[in-house]
């Protein structure tokens, strides 16, 4: 792990701290008078707080779990320091293309 | 039945990487070391059993092996701390290629330690003067923390991450670069946190512990490799790791 992934894994990790406790906060309180398709998309289209906060919450998961899973890979599988650092890399954009389509799915479709 | 009378029942490892283990009988001694055991055996039951050691008072690092599955200084650990039902099982430290019996080569271990550059860099300070360090500085104490290793290898093969990927530098080289980053008279600080910022250096460290949990001088592996983290990181943050 070079310095700066160790820097990114680290800061994602830390910052990912409150966006989870947030965000299932948000799900408790959400669910408590039932739950539906309308309810939700009515909180969050056109809401830019939404669209930002996972905005960022997607993108330090992507990258988080990238780089943890090249570690894994490269310790726990025959695939070499490169080879586990392309899957990661992959990785990080799917998962980030993935999120912000879900995100521009919720706020803005 | 005396202490005398008794056995114990102690399966040692013979061969290289491929072997078995051979079992022997040896007499149940008062303040027995394990040492002492493996040592009866090589003097009176198989004089051919290959095993390191040379001062056995826990100062020269030699006679480390795998005693009933932990990584120990063999000659300061006493049979009756670690028998388990009158048998010993005892093998070669594990991360280390195995010459012969219970006897490893060591230079991995040692490679380690040079490339993460645990050596005194002199400065261009002048040579007649001594250069003022003080007792109770912040470097001073991490140094002093970090200083009294005695190169055993037990880190190294209770290192979880070292059995996992072969090109970390492992606890004890790192452990012996942060000691060197905190001697304030080397000439050259920054070229040991690049040295260990490469490859996978002090940030493939999981801080699992078991460094510290295994070391018998009872040193902090872990603490000084976190230690070389945040200062490599902030090195490269102002770019000074280039």
């Amino acid at each position: 792990m070079t310095p700066l992934s160790y820097f990114l894994q680290r800061g994602t990790a830390m910052l990912m701290v409150p966006l989870i406790i947030t965000h299932l906060a948000v799900i408790i309180m959400a669910v408590q008078g039932g739950l539906s398709a309308e309810e939700i998309l009515s909180r969050t289209r056109g809401s830019m707080l939404w669209a930002g906060f996972y905005g960022v919450f997607v993108l330090a998961a992507s990258i988080h779990a990238g780089i943890g899973m090249q570690t894994i890979l490269h310790e726990w599988t025959p695939l070499g320091r490169q080879a586990s650092a392309n899957i990661g890399h992959t990785l990080i954009a799917i998962l980030w293309l993935l999120g912000a389509r879900a995100i521009y799915a919720v706020v803005w479709a | 039945m005396t202490s005398s009378d008794r056995t114990l029942k102690v399966d040692i490892w013979r061969g290289n990487e491929k072997g078995e283990y051979q079992s022997f009988e040896v007499p149940e001694r008062e303040n027995q070391t394990v040492l002492d055991v493996v040592t009866y055996i090589q003097r009176h039951l198989d004089p051919a059993l290959a095993y390191r050691f040379a001062c056995r008072v826990g100062v020269c690092g030699s006679c480390t092996m795998t005693v009933n599955g932990r990584p120990r200084w063999t000659c300061r650990t006493h049979v009756s701390r670690v028998v388990k039902g009158g048998k010993l099982t005892i093998a070669p430290l594990t991360n280390l290629p195995v010459i012969r019996d219970l006897v490893t080569d060591m230079t991995p271990f040692f490679e380690k330690w040079r490339d993460a550059r645990g050596r005194f860099v002199a400065g261009d300070g002048p040579k007649d003067e001594l250069a003022p360090v003080q007792p109770e500085s912040r470097e001073r104490s991490a140094a002093s923390a970090a200083i009294e290793c005695i190169n055993c290898g037990v880190c190294y093969s209770a290192c979880d991450v070292v059995s996992w990927n072969d090109d970390y530098l492992g606890p004890a080289a790192l452990n012996r670069a942060w000691a060197a980053y905190n001697d304030v008279r080397d000439g050259d600080r920054n070229g040991i946190l690049k040295a260990v910022s490469q490859g996978a250096g002090c940030h493939t460290c999981h801080s699992h512990q078991s460094c510290t949990e295994h070391c018998p001088v009872s040193l902090n592996p872990t603490f000084s490799i976190a230690g070389l983290k945040r200062a490599s990181l902030k090195a490269k943050l102002k770019g000074a790791l280039k």
